[in-house]
């Protein structure tokens, strides 16, 4: 099976309404190096967009520009509704508090009354599966539960649009299946736009509706993939190797241009 | 795959990764056991040394404990003995409260502003290094002989340690943390409450663990030096007492009475605090 390749550009996929959008988006660090060049970027309400890259590409960079915990040095980024939920490689969560308070304390920062928080919170645990663990200490839970505790804790912020950083790389590979399973079921069912970014690219294929590849140095969006295999898709599916397949070649390709000199 | 093998699959996965917990009262025994029989070691080697003139002159130099709890029993039944301990603690604790105050607020303001951390943090922390005692003197000239010493030398040695301790955790925590508290919409004051604080909390509690050892000893040192009939008896008077009447039971009565508060105060005090603090966090040993 193969897919078609498109180059990204300015007119590309304004087909449904933009939830996240980003118009020649350019970062560089003080007077260092341009870390993302002029990057377009729609994603329309429901979509789940896998950004993949080498190390240096920037992907972080442009997770945490979206989030907005990073100001773009020139161009226009757009996030309708709230502010949107960010998870990291690892889970971030306060040790100081158990499951359920970090939940809790999401919900308090969005403002939720004191009444509501504990039935709201075991409402999102339930999500996760993590219902019964709601006060065990993050340091009893395992890996892969914290991350779905951080998952709830994502939700808790009441945004449609989840944004993840590399979330299951530090996992073991059948915590880590388990979890695909999950996030595909849950982007279902809340209705999430979800943009994750991986170095991974078969759990790219496995996960996106669309899978970006980005250049390195500057960080800019090389190609694009829309995967029209239906979920839930296996990460050992054929279909889904064949893709990968290609799209590793592709990224092998963007990566040897760094070695000639 | 649907919904309920998921979430069985989850649970499985969760069972298999969680680690037991070790039982409490067993190690709580073990942890108690070598330091006893260290104790009991040494009131042996006491015993003989005292018995036998080992490293001594003259008899008063070296009292059996027999002869030390005898005194100790004598001091306790005029009452002296609980009236410098109650004198003490309540100096040392006020005095350690007053650094507790002044010292946290001085180590928020460090953390806040960049200038005043510049400016006045490495002599906060170059006095960290100077032992209390040397105060003494001038608190004298300044205050006269009287509790005020005692309180002002407590400040100058507790404060620096509380507020490098407060420094220090805030320095240390993940700025991952920070991150996630602006993710989840918490700015400026609600930062510091629900993520700057609890986080640095550890670093907070051994500063105010070392900030009272500093306490104490400054204290002891203030009441050797400048005490007086006029101010209650404090623990360090009563040491004194006992050198100018060459009474060497005393002495060490009133060292081994300096020695179990300063203890006490540790078990009774911070060690249930931090060890609260750092087992919530999964931190720190479990016994």
């Amino acid at each position: 099976m193969t897919v078609e390749a498109v180059n990204s550009g300015p007119d590309l996929q304004v087909t449904r309404d933009a939830v996240v959008s980003l118009r020649g988006v350019t970062k560089a660090f003080g007077r260092g190096p341009v870390i993302l060049d002029r990057i377009d970027l729609e994603i329309a309400q429901g979509e789940f967009v896998c950004l993949l890259g080498a190390s240096g590409c920037g992907k972080s960079t442009l997770l945490s520009i979206v989030a907005g915990l990073d100001e773009p040095t020139t161009g226009l980024v757009e996030v309708s509704g709230k502010r949107p939920g960010l998870m990291f490689q690892e889970p971030a969560l306060f040790p100081w508090l158990t499951a359920r308070q970090n939940v809790e304390l999401a919900l308090r920062l969005r403002g939720v009354k004191k009444a509501e928080r504990r039935l709201e919170a075991e409402r999102l645990l339930e999500l996760v599966h993590l219902r019964d663990s709601g006060d065990k200490r993050v340091h009893e839970l395992s890996g892969g539960m914290r991350q779905r505790v951080a998952m709830a804790r994502a939700f808790a912020q009441d945004s449609r649009v989840l944004l993840m950083d590399e979330p299951f790389a530090a996992l073991d590979a059948i915590t880590r299946d388990a979890l695909h399973d999950e996030l595909v079921r849950l982007r279902t069912e809340l209705a999430l736009t979800v943009v994750f970014v991986t170095h991974n690219v078969r759990e790219a294929v496995r996960l996106g509706d669309r899978v970006l590849l980005m250049s390195s140095r500057p960080g800019r969006v090389a190609r694009e993939y829309p995967i029209s295999i239906p979920q839930p898709r296996r990460i050992e599916a054929p279909e889904v190797a064949a893709i990968a397949l290609q799209i590793t070649d592709h990224l092998r390709e963007e990566i040897r241009r760094h070695g000639q000199h | 795959m649907a919904n309920t093998d998921l979430r069985e699959l989850e649970s499985g996965l969760d069972e298999l990764e969680r680690s037991g917990e070790p039982t409490r009262r067993r190690r709580t025994l073990a942890a108690l056991f070598p330091p006893l029989v260290a104790l009991g070691a040494f009131l042996l080697l006491w015993h003989l040394a005292a018995a036998n003139d080992w490293g001594h002159k003259k008899d008063y130099q070296l009292p059996s404990p027999g002869q030390t709890w005898k005194a100790a029993a004598d001091q306790w039944s005029t009452g002296r003995i609980q009236a410098a301990v109650a004198n003490s603690l309540i100096r040392g604790g006020q005095g350690f409260l007053a650094a507790l105050v002044v010292g946290t607020a001085l180590g928020l303001l460090m953390a806040r502003v960049k200038f005043v951390r510049a400016a006045i943090g490495p002599f906060v922390s170059g006095l960290q290094s100077l032992p209390s005692v040397a105060w003494v003197p001038a608190g004298i000239i300044w205050f006269g002989i009287g509790e005020s010493v005692m309180y002002f030398v407590i400040l100058m040695g507790a404060v620096p340690s509380i507020a490098n301790g407060l420094l220090a955790g805030i320095d240390q925590v993940p700025p991952l943390y920070n991150r996630v508290g602006r993710v989840l919409g918490a700015r400026g004051f609600a930062a510091i409450r629900h993520v700057t604080l609890p986080a640095a909390l550890p670093g907070y509690l051994a500063g105010l663990k070392q900030g009272w050892a500093f306490s104490w000893r400054s204290l002891m040192a203030a009441e050797i030096i400048a005490h007086s009939s006029r101010i209650g008896l404090g623990l360090g008077g009563y040491l004194d007492d006992g050198r100018v009447n060459s009474d060497m039971a005393v002495v060490l009565s009133g060292i081994i009475v300096i020695l179990a508060v300063g203890i006490g105060i540790e078990l009774l005090v911070f060690a249930p605090v931090e060890r609260r603090v750092l087992q919530r966090r999964g931190l720190g040993s479990r016994a």
